[in-house]
C-alpha cells in the first residue's frame, strides 16, 4: 500500500482513473512544431547551418521536449518507450532515404544513353572525344562469365549440400559446414587475387605459348568461388526442408539412397534451390572486383571466353566511370542502370519463387 | 555407417534459421516469431549393407568430393596466394608492414600497407559506427513495431539493398553523396577544426567519411538481416512475462529481446566488419587516393588495401602483381579470422539455444 499512498494519498480507485493518463497525440504534435520553431530559431538566428541542421536538432529538441512533456503526464517510464519509440522509426526513415537516391539518380541520369546504340555496339574505336559508344560487349561478356560460373557452380553447389544433409555426418561434415559459412564472407578481390595467381598466371601459359593470358573463363572461376558458399548454404536449407517421411516412405519401397535423393528429395525442394541460385546468380553478376583483376577488360567484342580478354557490365560502369571523357558518366550510369535492372529482376524474381515455395519452416 | 543413419543427429544441426541471412532471406520477415525444430530431414535407409562397388557409394564418393571442394578452394586460396606474394616479399627492400609508400614497379621495390592498413580500419569503423544502431533500429522495427503489413516490404526492400553491385553504389558515392558530405565537411572543419580528425584546410570530399558512409549503406542490409532473424526467435516466453510484469514496451525490448540477441548481434556486425574490409569497388570510386598517414577524417584522401588493389594494378609489373597479392593475402587473414569469429559465435549460440530448448 505504501507506494499507492505516496503516489496519490487520497485517491478512490473508479473506472475513471483506473486507466493510466495517455499522452494526447495533439500534444505530441505540438512540441514537434515547437521542437522546430526553437531549431530553426537558434539555427537561423545565429546562422550556424541550413535547413539539415534545422531538421537534425529539431530532432533532437523533439525527442527532449517529447521526453519531458509525456514524463510529466505518463511518468518517466512510458516517456521513454515513447522516446525510443520515435527514435525507431526515425532510423527507418533515414534508412530509406540512401535507397531512394539511388533509385531516382539511377533512373534520372541512367535515362540519357538508353537507346539502341547502346545495346547494339561495343566500345571499339570509341575515344575521348566520341559520343556514343555501347555496352554491348560487355553484356556479352557478363552472360557468358556468369553463365559458366552457373555451369560449374550449380552441381558443385548442389552436390556439396547433398553431402551435408544425406551423408555428412561428424567432424569433418561440421568442418565444411562450417567453412562454407566461413567462405561466404571471403571478399571478392580475393577471389580475383587467387584465379590471378592459380589460372592467369601458372596454368594459363600452358595453353597460351607460356604467355599469362586473361580472359572470361577466368573471371567465371572467380565467380564460382563466390556463387559456391551461398549455393550450398541455400541449398542446405532446402534440402533439410524436405519432410523426413517422404524419405522413409522412399526407402521403405526399397528405393537405395542416391535414387531417393535425386528422384524425391530434389524434385521437392527444387522450387527452393532454383530461388538460391538466382539469388547467388543475381550476386555473381554485379561482382567487379574479380573481373577487373582477371578478366582483361577488352573494349571490342569477344565472345570467346576461353580466348583473349572480356569486359563485363560490372567492370564497364567501374571503366567507364574512371573515363576522363565527358560522355563516359553518361554511359557510366545507363549501364549501371542496365546492371541493376538485370539484378533486381533476378532477386525479385527468386523472391516470388519463394513465395510459392510449399516448403516454409 | 551412414547406411543406417539414425538421422538424430541432425537434430541440433537442423536449424540454420541464424545463419541463413542474406544469402537466402526467403521468408521475409514472415516467419513466426518463436523458434520451432523444422522438419528433420531424412529417416532410416533399412538396406543391408553392400560391399561390393554400387550407385550408393560412387553418389556418396561424388557428393563427399563436392562437399571436401569447400575445403579445397580455402586451402587452394591461401597456397596460391603465398607462394606469388613470397617472390615479391623477398625483394621489397623496406619494411612490408610499416612503409608508407607504394612503389613495387620500381628497380628496387619499396612498398609498405601502413597506409592502407589504417584507412581500411579507419573507413569500416565509420561504416560499423553508422550502420549498426540504424540497422539495429529498423531490425527492431520489423520484428517488434511495424504492423506485419508494413514488415513484409520493408524487409523485402532492405533484402534489395543488398542485392545492388557495390560498383552501383561507389558511382553513387562519388556523383551524388559527395556534395551533401563535402558541405558537411566543410561545416564539421568550420566548427569543430579544433578536433584533430575534422581539421586540416581542405580541399573536402573524396574523404575517408565518403567512403565509410557509402560502407555504412552497403553493411547495413548484412547487419540488419541477421539481426531481425535473430530478434524473430525470441521466445515467445519471454517478452510476455515481461509485458506481464508491466514492463513498457521499450522495457520489454530491453530486458528480453537485447540480451537474447546479443550474441547473435555481434556475430552479425562482425560479418558487416568483414564485408566492409574487403569492399573493394565503391572505395577505389569514393576515395581520393592518397599516401600520407593521417587520422584526418574529413580531408580529401584516405586509401584502402582493397581500393589500393583494384587501383594499382593496371600498372604493376610482376613484383607489382606479388605486392598486391600478398596485400591481398593479408586482407584474407584478417577477414578469414573476422568471419570465423562471427561463425564461431552463432555456431556456439545455436547450440546453447537448441539444448535449452
Amino acid at each position: 500500500m505504501s507506494l499507492l499512498d505516496r503516489e496519490m494519498p487520497d485517491v478512490v480507485m473508479t473506472s475513471d482513473n483506473l486507466r493510466t493518463r495517455k499522452f494526447p497525440l495533439v500534444a505530441n504534435l505540438l512540441v514537434a512544431v515547437a521542437a522546430l520553431v526553437v531549431s530553426a530559431a537558434v539555427v537561423l538566428g545565429t546562422g550556424i547551418g541550413n535547413w539539415v541542421l534545422v531538421l537534425v536538432l529539431g530532432g533532437v529538441f523533439y525527442l527532449a521536449g517529447l521526453n519531458f512533456a509525456a514524463g510529466r503526464v505518463e511518468g518517466k517510464r512510458a516517456a521513454r518507450n515513447r522516446m525510443w519509440q520515435a527514435l525507431i522509426y526515425t532510423a527507418c526513415l533515414l534508412a530509406i532515404l540512401p535507397l531512394a537516391s539511388v533509385v531516382w539518380t539511377l533512373i534520372s541520369k541512367g535515362v540519357a544513353r538508353l537507346d539502341g546504340d547502346f545495346f547494339g555496339s561495343s566500345m571499339n574505336n570509341i575515344g575521348a572525344r566520341d559520343a556514343g559508344g555501347g555496352a554491348y560487349h560487355a553484356i556479352i561478356g557478363t552472360l557468358e562469365q556468369v553463365g559458366i560460373a552457373a555451369l560449374i557452380a550449380i552441381p558443385l553447389g548442389v552436390l556439396g549440400a547433398i553431402y551435408l544433409v544425406e551423408y555428412g555426418r561428424g567432424k569433418f561434415a561440421g568442418t565444411v559446414r562450417f567453412f562454407v559459412d566461413v567462405m561466404t564472407g571471403i571478399p571478392s578481390i580475393v577471389a580475383g587475387l587467387f584465379v590471378l595467381s592459380f589460372w592467369v598466371l601458372i596454368v594459363s601459359p600452358w595453353f597460351n605459348d607460356g604467355q599469362p593470358q586473361y580472359s572470361g573463363f577466368a573471371a567465371s572461376l572467380a565467380l564460382t568461388v563466390l556463387m559456391l558458399p551461398t549455393i550450398v548454404r541455400s541449398t542446405e536449407e532446402m534440402l533439410r526442408l524436405v519432410p523426413g517421411p517422404l524419405r522413409e516412405g522412399s526407402y521403405a519401397l526399397g528405393v537405395p539412397q542416391w535414387k531417393t535423393i535425386l528422384k524425391v528429395v530434389l524434385p521437392t525442394a527444387a522450387p527452393g534451390i532454383v530461388t538460391g541460385v538466382m539469388l547467388a546468380i543475381a550476386r555473381a553478376a554485379g561482382e567487379t572486383a574479380p573481373v577487373l583483376l582477371v578478366a582483361g577488360g577488352l573494349t571490342r567484342i569477344n565472345f570467346d571466353p576461353f580466348d583473349g580478354g572480356q569486359a563485363s557490365l560490372a567492370l564497364y560502369v567501374y571503366q567507364q566511370a574512371g573515363d576522363a571523357s565527358k560522355f563516359a558518366p553518361d554511359r557510366a550510369w545507363t549501364a549501371a542502370l542496365t546492371l541493376v535492372a538485370i539484378v533486381l529482376i533476378l532477386t525479385i524474381g527468386a523472391k516470388l519463387l519463394a513465395r510459392r515455395n510449399k516448403l516454409t519452416r | 555407417m551412414g547406411d543406417i543413419p539414425s538421422r538424430s543427429a541432425n537434430a541440433t544441426a537442423g536449424d540454420l534459421g541464424v545463419t541463413s541471412g542474406h544469402s537466402s532471406g526467403a521468408g521475409s520477415g514472415a516467419s513466426p516469431s518463436r523458434y520451432e525444430e523444422p522438419p528433420i530431414g531424412g529417416g532410416g535407409a533399412a538396406l543391408p549393407k553392400k560391399a561390393r562397388f554400387s550407385m550408393e557409394t560412387g553418389f556418396r564418393g561424388i557428393s563427399t568430393a563436392a562437399g571436401a571442394m569447400v575445403l579445397v578452394i580455402i586451402i587452394a586460396i591461401a597456397v596460391f596466394l603465398i607462394s606469388k606474394a613470397i617472390p615479391a616479399l623477398n625483394e621489397n627492400t623496406v619494411n612490408f608492414f610499416t612503409y608508407n609508400r607504394w612503389a613495387p614497379n620500381a628497380d628496387a621495390p619499396a612498398f609498405g600497407i601502413a597506409v592502407l592498413a589504417l584507412g581500411t580500419l579507419l573507413s569500416s569503423v565509420i561504416a560499423l559506427v553508422v550502420a549498426v544502431p540504424i540497422a539495429l533500429a529498423i531490425a527492431l522495427f520489423l520484428t517488434h513495431y511495424a504492423p506485419r503489413r508494413l514488415a513484409t516490404p520493408l524487409g523485402f526492400v532492405i533484402d534489395l539493398l543488398a542485392a545492388v553491385p557495390s560498383v552501383v553504389f561507389g558511382l553513387w558515392g562519388r556523383d551524388v553523396l559527395q556534395e551533401p558530405v563535402r558541405d558537411f565537411s566543410v561545416w564539421l572543419n568550420h566548427y569543430f577544426g579544433w578536433i584533430p580528425i575534422f581539421g586540416g584546410e581542405g580541399p573536402f570530399g573524396q574523404s575517408i567519411m565518403l567512403g565509410g558512409l557509402v560502407l555504412a549503406i552497403m553493411v547495413l542490409p548484412i547487419v540488419t538481416s541477421l539481426s531481425r532473424e535473430v530478434f524473430q526467435q525470441t521466445p515467445g516466453m519471454n517478452e510476455e512475462a515481461a509485458l506481464a510484469l508491466g514492463a513498457t514496451k521499450w522495457e520489454m525490448v530491453r530486458i528480453a529481446v537485447l540480451p537474447y540477441g546479443k550474441p547473435g548481434v555481434i556475430a552479425a556486425v562482425m560479418l558487416g566488419l568483414g564485408r566492409a574490409l574487403g569492399e573493394t569497388i565503391a572505395l577505389a570510386l569514393t576515395l581520393g587516393i592518397t599516401w600520407e598517414i593521417s587520422f584526418n577524417l574529413i580531408q580529401t584522401g584516405g586509401n584502402s588495401i582493397a581500393a589500393n588493389i583494384a587501383n594499382s594494378f593496371g600498372e604493376a609489373n610482376d613484383t607489382g602483381r606479388g605486392a598486391l597479392i600478398a596485400s591481398g593475402l593479408l586482407l584474407f587473414a584478417i577477414t578469414l579470422v573476422v568471419n570465423m569469429t562471427a561463425r564461431a559465435i552463432i555456431y556456439r549460440r545455436r547450440e546453447f539455444r537448441d539444448s535449452a530448448a
